[in-house]
């Protein structure tokens, strides 16, 4: 009968009922915020004002504070636009191509995970309008009449193509990520004491009332929005590599880019989850529920595309010595051994021999371990981004126009003020919204743990919700 | 759904989603008429218990898609080929597999808005909706069964025993 059932661990741990699952999720929404969450806050608003004075000194004075010269012209604005976009693949895939493939695990991490997803497009986003350089003229870039006084944009320019994709992205994914808060906003609305969150979460929660009507034209839509979330997010990285691949320059020229980059994007993002999923599950006590077994699910995710990239880069590597053409072996070998050295090997270190140590159950299971190597997957997939937007641009054809790029203070700073933006956002998330969400988790946590043959009335629910030799395998 | 007003319901309220979705179809076996069910997540398959209608979301959005790539055909092969042809990169000003996507990402956007907005409308929702809580443990951990008292026949004492006899753990009155 239950034979596979001992092998699998429960999703939710600690015999937890319905009620507790509301109890723990709405407990930091409903408390006074708490000392850890007051202190990061704190140092998180003051980066965001800094890089803000910052940002603004950029626009202010012009991109000539940047270090930017006349052969590198795109540098770290760019580099930082496509690692936050990455990043932020990493919620949409949680969220919807893990529900398609009805990964029930998903459930857990997924809230947290688009709220990342949203605030890392907003930040780049910041770097777009960054090196527009007058971002007031930003409006250049839709499609407005000539009578506006510029031509129509170039429908075949992919960095119009990228308008397009990142605004809906942003889009879909704030819309997907609000209607799934709806019915747990409910609850809180529901439990609220006081009138003033009885209020502001009223309107947030549009009236829901969870009938089963509503359930089930909620359910319907969010396949729906999964469906077309899955190729859009693929989309988005897609076009994000053809602002580099349509290009003739050496390095950028490559067909293998989009595949490259989405997985890329799926590698960097899910290292950028686990990091903010092991603090926020000791901060706000949620060990029960973003269990050892997810971080394992979602190291798995990062092995697997860590081989990818491994690969590409590779096969990249391969395909410039095999194509004969000697620009781009050059720029291959210039990447490796070039001035720029050092950050190849920091990308392949960090993005192609880091990964493969979770192999190891040991490691793969362990927090310490886990959250050393997210952070140096990260800093791995910024270096790629880096290596491949300023060592291929830094030698041109021309030898009398090499140059190298230097970082200004601006350079790092306007860096800095994207992290200060997007932890800002994330702890006023985590305080004012529920980190979990609370519906989905209800609704796997019996199937999840177990499943009865006879599944009504007669058992307590504390043992039913609890026995772990029962398993969700049955299903 | 429509808002009763000045109606009788009598709400039973339950402990488990497995024992609500048996209750919803012995209910409706003994005749009684079910005005809804209110639960805190969904359960697969109540919806079907109830006799609900398939919903026409998919159709809605489907026509919402359709709209967002007709409209980024127009508008790009308007632009590019009527209002202001111009060759870039050698290619004739209506080329079309380049539009392919501008096409997809406003296929998608209008689905996902038309889609939502269709939804919250359909539901009659909106920020300044109050909700009729027939219990407000409904979005916890409990799962309420509204009857309508004046669209049932049977009288009130019947109902609320084969509203116990199916697993209800509590009844109650409640007026609108």
């Amino acid at each position: 009968m239950h034979i596979t059932s001992a092998v699998r661990t429960p999703l939710v741990s600690g015999g937890k009922t319905y009620a507790d699952v509301t109890e723990d999720v709405c407990r930091q929404v409903e408390g006074k915020p708490t000392r850890e969450w007051t202190i990061a806050f704190t140092i998180s608003a003051l980066v965001l004002v800094y890089g803000s004075a910052c940002v603004f000194y950029t626009w202010w004075e012009g991109l000539g504070v940047w270090g930017l010269n006349k052969t590198v012209g795109w540098a770290w604005d760019i580099t930082n636009f496509v690692w936050w976009v990455g990043i932020g693949h990493a919620g949409t895939l949680i969220s919807a191509i893990l529900l398609l493939f009805r990964q029930k695990w998903r459930t857990s991490v997924n809230r947290a995970a688009e709220a990342m997803t949203i605030f890392a497009v907003v930040c780049a986003a910041m770097f777009i309008f960054m090196h527009m350089g007058r971002p007031w003229m930003a409006y250049w870039a839709l499609p407005l009449p000539n009578t506006f006084g510029s031509l129509w944009v170039n429908f075949k320019s992919p960095l119009v193509w990228d308008v397009f994709a990142i605004s809906t992205y942003f889009t879909v994914s704030l819309v997907f990520w609000y209607m799934g808060l709806v019915p747990d906003l409910a609850t809180i609305r529901d439990r609220a004491r006081s009138k003033v969150s009885r209020y502001i979460y009223g309107a947030l929660s549009l009236g829901w009332n969870g009938s089963a009507k509503t359930w089930a034209r909620y359910e319907y839509m969010s396949l729906i929005l999964a469906g077309i979330s899955t190729p859009l997010v693929l989309s988005v990285h897609t076009i994000v590599s053809m602002d580099f691949a349509t290009s003739v320059i050496p390095g950028w020229h490559t067909t293998i880019f989009p595949p490259y980059f989405v997985a890329g994007a799926i590698f960097s993002g899910f290292a950028m989850v686990q990091n903010l999923m092991l603090i926020i599950r000791v901060v706000f006590k949620l060990e029960d529920y973003i269990t050892t077994e997810h971080i394992e699910s979602m190291n798995k995710i990062i092995t697997l595309t860590g081989s990818i990239v491994g690969v590409a880069y590779i096969t990249e590597f391969f395909i410039a010595w095999y194509s004969g053409s000697e620009f781009e072996s050059y720029a291959f070998i210039n990447r490796a051994s070039g001035p720029y050295w050092w950050a190849y090997w920091a990308m392949m270190t960090c993005n192609v021999i880091s990964p493969q140590l979770f192999w190891s159950k040991t490691i793969r299971t362990s927090v310490v371990w886990t959250f050393v190597l997210s952070v140096v997957v990260n800093i791995g997939m910024w270096f790629e981004r880096f290596v491949i937007i300023v060592t291929s641009l830094h030698r041109d054809y021309l030898p009398s126009s090499w140059a190298m790029f230097h970082p200004t203070l601006f350079d790092i700073s306007d860096y800095i003020f994207s992290f200060g933006l997007f932890f800002t956002l994330f702890l006023l998330f985590a305080k004012f919204l529920p980190v979990v969400n609370m519906a989905e988790v209800k609704a796997i946590i019996k199937s999840s743990s177990e499943k009865l043959p006879q599944s009504v009335s007669g058992v307590a629910k504390g043992e039913r919700v609890t026995n772990p030799t029962f398993n969700k395998n049955v299903d | 759904m429509a808002t009763p007003v000045n109606s009788k319901f009598l709400v039973g309220i339950f402990d488990d989603d497995d024992v609500v979705l048996k209750a919803v179809r012995e209910v409706r076996e003994s005749g009684v008429r079910i005005h809804e069910v209110y639960t805190p997540f969904p359960i697969h398959g109540l919806d079907v218990a109830l006799g609900h209608p398939r919903s026409r979301l998919g159709i809605a959005a489907f026509m919402f898609g359709l709209t967002g790539c007709i409209t980024a055909l127009l508008l790009m092969s308007y632009t590019e080929k009527f209002d202001w042809p111009m060759v870039v990169g050698g290619k004739d000003s209506f080329s079309f597999p380049i539009y392919i996507p501008i096409t997809f990402e406003l296929t998608v956007l209008f689905t996902a808005l038309g889609m939502v907005a269709t939804f919250i409308i359909s539901n009659n929702m909106g920020p300044t909706v109050k909700p009729l809580m027939f219990d407000l443990r409904t979005t916890d951990n409990k799962f309420a069964m509204a009857i309508d008292l004046e669209k049932n026949s049977l009288q009130e004492t019947a109902i609320e025993s084969i509203l116990k006899q199916s697993g209800a753990a509590e009844v109650n009155v409640k007026q609108f």
